[in-house]
């Protein structure tokens, strides 16, 4: 029986390593999926306390984080490809245009 | 036994983790993204969650990974991330950000890791467990994500319209 401080722990990193990712890379592309990796360490975690306590809420929990993730892709994705259109580059330093 | 599958598993996660940020191409992150979101499927299975590891599967790696590699083969980023760095000294704060997130939850590990557990281990991850919550104590957040993904169907549709 593995021990659910070892997912936490596993978790955490996958966390860190999300964030280390959202600050390091200049493609909104690979900064998205930085942000699905974070998601999915949140994800985690609410499953390893799930079974610790056992009770399955913490999965009822991971079912609609992974229904926001699906919608908050698919805006993110329109608007990265949107701002393409525009502006014919990919990188998250010229995207003041967002700013109002 | 458990123990090696779980440290196998993990150290497939974290290496494809690692993978997604270092790699330049965001073609090679996607797929190492779907490494990373198969082995925690496989996480799922060994905490007992089997309906999840499905989900997980079927909405991540095959719904919402088609979506970012359409993105990727539509956008055709080759040339980006190649040229100097103008906000390096930025980027310079993400090893100490990441590092002290991280020591913060093994603090929080050290300090409460050994604590007993407080209910009865092992929840059953069926699909009737599940569904019977979700459509009793959750139904109304689950009523809200039918709004939410339909809002979120309607603003794409949105953006993605040409200006006529």
């Amino acid at each position: 029986m593995v021990p659910e401080s070892y997912y936490l722990g596993l978790s955490a990193a996958l966390f860190a390593i999300g964030v280390v990712g959202v600050i390091v890379r200049r493609n909104p592309l690979v900064i998205f999926m930085s942000i699905e990796l974070m998601l999915n360490a949140a994800n985690l975690a609410f499953v390893a306390f799930g079974h610790r306590l056992g009770s399955p809420d913490g999965q009822v929990l991971v079912f609609f984080v992974l229904a926001v993730a699906a919608a908050e892709v698919a805006v993110g994705l329109a608007i990265i490809v949107a701002i393409f259109r525009l502006r014919r580059r990919l990188s998250v330093d010229d995207l003041s245009v967002m700013r109002w | 036994m458990a123990l090696a599958a779980f440290a196998l598993i993990a150290l497939i996660a974290l290496g494809s983790a690692l993978g997604l940020v270092v790699k330049r191409n965001p073609i090679h992150g996607a797929l190492f993204l779907v490494v990373n979101l198969g082995s925690i499927a496989a996480l799922y299975l060994t905490l007992g969650a089997e309906f999840l590891a499905a989900v997980q599967v079927i909405v991540y790696a095959g719904a919402i990974m088609v979506l970012f590699i359409f993105a990727i083969m539509v956008l055709i980023p080759g040339k980006d991330e190649t040229g100097p760095d103008p906000r390096r000294a930025l980027r310079l704060w993400a090893l100490p950000v990441g590092g002290v997130l991280f020591l913060q939850v093994v603090v929080l590990l050290v300090l409460f890791g050994g604590k007993p557990p407080a209910g009865e281990p092992g929840a059953s991850g069926s699909v009737e467990t599940v569904g019977r919550l979700l459509f009793t104590d959750y139904l109304f957040p689950f009523e809200l994500t039918s709004v939410l993904l339909l809002a979120a169907m309607v603003g794409v549709l949105l953006l993605a319209r040409r200006r006529a």
